[in-house]
């Protein structure tokens, strides 16, 4: 048997049945009929995906490709012929040749009352819901002809809608207990924030000792809102003030867009994932009313300066001064999600976690100082929004320490999906606009801001940076690509030595630059239980981002978002890189125009430090 | 909570835990041992048993509100649990509820001032041929009538 970690329920461990590692041979293929239609599957297939893969459709709603099983909801019922009872396809392996029927009167039967008991219990109309049109309990009503309510309908919420938390809101009347937050929370993630709650008919989801979402540990990642089903969940909606402030003609309104909405935001509008909309996008926002349409990427090159120049710091303090108190490696700290993760779970080691802010939050620093005194505007006229896929991102920018500038550094953060809103709401079909580009100075973003949205983004960007600024070359690697920082596996690890090194960074002659690269934050507590047991002393440099697959599958983004969505939006962001005329941070002019004009100490000066970099807080797991 | 009493709850904890081992699955009888000891599972209690077994706090609350015999809330020295089910319902209980509850002034549900005993229903206790039944601390009473039933909670202490 597969070893199993005993962490997780039995009741929510994926379904592990042993393979004979040769399917050919015999046995390890099984035959089976569905409908009337012979295939032959390998032995402990699910009857679901045997389903898929001979095109025959089976209802699902707590089953979700990113998650373990949990069959719980029981939709997904068929008819295995033998059996007393209905089974469900998503939880029974197929070991034995069965005969199994998908469409009898009992299985319609029996899907149609599942749905009906579930709109019985499901509080709100559809016309008033945010999920109108993306809901899977909507369209599963739809396709078995829901027409009235059986089991009749509740009329009331059944519990308070809990806004505690600055990202996350929950509204718990309309949840239909598929368990899909909480295994994303649990499995996926690895914060525990939420499991079921109470017995029979009075179970919920909930939080520890049912405290508002505020004051549990909770990450805001968001990645549990992506996952639902249903609006129980969603993402804490700024838009209305946003509205307000474009309306307003006293107001400034500043808008920076991220790369990874712009690959995902055309998922809105019924266009296949992989596809970037950036210069469309910039007119959509130009047409809403916001008065400039600036680039995060520009602070994420500025991200890249200045983490890069405190990783080399750093290096020089371990190596040349031989300074104990400085610690390697240095983590990213671009990630909301991951930094709130890390000052609750491993509280001892945010000394490690580079003091850079995250490219929002800089840009927030940047318009209300430079930006307002180069354009003669009232720092307190501007409002910053940033169109982010992230929900934490709206905690981040609430944080107390984010007020550098002066002012709130960072007005609202807003998600892919009220973005999208937004722009149907104004009238405009995104598709259909024309290109536009950013709005000057901050114009022009390098490639390496642009693939931060890619776990791993960040590291390949840095690793071209200072790369280069410690041997004067670009980076060994074909056409700047560096595919050891690419792709989807967990934990990522690779190196590149440093030769041939400049004067001012001799001592790094021969130093064989070790990194890491992990996304989802139960990778990321595999990266930091390595580093307690001592297996990355010899690393330098760590990249860790909050949700799987990095900023493109954040919990902002539109919904759904699995595995296969999370590798096209990565094209996207690739293939719109290589277009891109820079491509290396210190080689974009505005960088250098800033550092010239504006923060003349350079990177880490002192200005750098009051503006650009931040300070954690030490939270801590215990809530009392 | 003071620092002491944290520290001597950790020790405990950690003493049940070494005693049931430290896999999940023995969270039901660690929880078990400390209801017993203390009545309850303290907020504090529930973080200490999810850090020693590796698991979420979240988990550990949510079995305990899955059982009744588990609280999280301090309770009375003894508690007193009612069978609502039908055979004890049919055969008198409902008298029997309101003698218990004239006799300690508290409804279902509440605990006496001098924390001396709460009151709680409970479902079926496997004693239909002999309702109404009735579960003090961990004994089974049967055959209840109005007079017996306040005769045994005067001999509580």
């Amino acid at each position: 048997m597969v070893k199993r970690d005993i962490r997780i329920p039995v009741s929510q461990q994926p379904l592990v049945v042993d393979k004979p590692k040769d399917t050919s041979t015999i046995g390890g293929m099984v035959s089976i009929q569905i409908n009337e239609k012979k295939v032959s599957v390998p032995f402990g297939t699910t009857i679901l995906e045997a389903c898929k893969q001979n095109q025959i459709h089976i209802p699902t709603l707590c089953h979700h490709p990113d998650l373990c099983i949990a069959g719980v909801c029981r939709i997904c019922v068929v008819d295995v012929e033998g059996m007393r009872t209905l089974q469900t396809a998503c939880s029974f392996p197929v070991t034995t040749p069965i005969r199994i029927n998908t469409s009898t009167p009992m299985v319609r039967k029996a899907r149609r009352h599942i749905i009906d008991l579930l709109l019985s219990e499901h509080y709100g109309e559809c016309y008033s819901c945010f999920r109108n049109g993306n809901c899977e309990l909507q369209a599963l009503a739809k396709e078995y002809g829901v027409d009235g309510y059986t089991f009749g309908h509740t009329d009331k919420p059944g519990r308070e809608v809990d806004k505690s938390s600055a990202s996350v809101i929950r509204d718990m009347s309309k949840c239909v207990l598929c368990k899909r937050c909480v295994r994303t929370c649990i499995d996926l993630q690895e914060v525990g924030v939420l499991e079921a709650i109470d017995r029979g008919h009075e179970t919920h989801i909930g939080t520890f000792l049912d405290k508002p979402l505020a004051d549990v540990i909770c990450i805001n990642c968001g990645q549990c809102i992506n996952r639902c089903p249903t609006a129980a969940l969603r993402a804490n909606d700024p838009s209305d003030e946003i509205w307000n402030a474009i309306d307003n003609p006293k107001k400034h309104v500043i808008i920076q867009t991220a790369p990874s909405p712009r690959a995902a935001i055309g998922e809105e509008f019924g266009v296949e994932p992989g596809h970037s909309f950036t210069g469309e996008l910039n007119t959509a926002l130009r047409r809403i009313g916001f008065d400039k349409v600036f680039d995060t990427n520009f602070t994420a090159d500025l991200t890249i300066i200045e983490e890069g120049t405190e990783l080399l710091n750093r290096l020089k303090k371990v190596i040349v001064d031989k300074d104990e108190s400085v610690k390697l490696p240095q983590f990213t700290s671009c990630s909301p999600g991951w930094v709130k993760f890390i000052e609750h779970f491993y509280p001892e080691y945010l000394d490690y976690l580079s003091t850079a802010k995250s490219p929002q939050q800089m840009f927030g620093a940047i318009m209300k100082t430079f930006y307002a005194k180069e354009a003669g505007i009232d720092p307190a006229d501007i409002v910053t929004v940033a169109l982010m896929p992230c929900a934490a991102k709206k905690f981040e920018c609430n944080r107390p320490e984010m007020t550098a500038s002066g002012y709130k550094d960072i007005d609202y953060g807003l998600t892919t999906r009220e973005m999208a809103k937004m722009i149907k709401e104004a009238g405009i079909h995104l598709p259909e606009m024309p290109k536009s580009h950013f709005d000057e100075p901050f114009g022009d973003a390098s490639g390496a801001g642009l693939i931060f949205g890619a776990t791993g983004g960040v590291m390949e960007a840095a690793l071209r940076t200072v790369y280069e600024l410690v041997t004067g070359r670009e980076v060994p690697f074909d056409n700047l690509v560096i595919e050891p920082c690419r792709g989807f596996d967990g934990v990522k690890q690779a190196s590149v030595k440093l030769e041939k090194c400049v004067e001012k960074f001799k001592f790094l002659e021969g130093v064989e630059l070790k990194f890491v690269v992990a996304h989802g934050t139960a990778n990321a507590k595999k990266v930091m239980e390595m580093l307690r047991r001592g297996e990355l002393n010899d690393v330098h440099f760590v990249e860790i981002m909050a949700c799987p697959g990095g900023c493109l599958g954040g919990g902002g983004q539109p919904i759904p978002t699995n595995i296969d969505i999370r590798k096209k939006r990565a094209e996207a962001i690739y293939e719109e890189e290589k277009s891109l005329p820079v491509r290396k941070s210190h080689e974009n002019p505005h960088i250098n125009y800033i550092y010239e004009k504006f923060l003349t100490e350079g990177p880490c000066g002192h200005l750098s430090h009051k503006l650009l970099h931040t300070h954690y807080t030490k939270r801590g797991k215990y809530i009392s | 909570m003071l620092v002491l009493e944290k520290n001597a709850l950790s020790d405990e904890i950690e003493s049940f835990v070494n005693q049931y081992g430290n896999d999940r699955a023995s969270l039901l009888q660690i929880l078990q041992a400390i209801q017993r000891k203390h009545k309850y599972v303290s907020d504090f209690a529930q973080q200490e048993v999810a850090r020693l077994l590796n698991i979420h706090p979240v988990e550990v609350y949510s079995v305990i509100t899955f059982y009744s015999f588990l609280c999280t809330q301090p309770k009375g020295r003894n508690i007193v649990r009612l069978c609502r089910t039908i055979s004890c319902d049919m055969a008198g209980k409902d008298a029997v509820e309101d003698a218990v509850k004239r006799e300690l002034g508290i409804s279902f549900g509440e605990t006496t001032k001098d924390k001396r005993i709460t009151l709680e229903y409970t479902n079926c206790l496997g004693m239909c041929d002999q309702g109404p039944a009735m579960l003090v601390n961990e004994k089974v009473y049967t055959h209840l009538d109005p007079e017996t039933a306040v005769n045994i909670l005067n001999e509580i202490k």
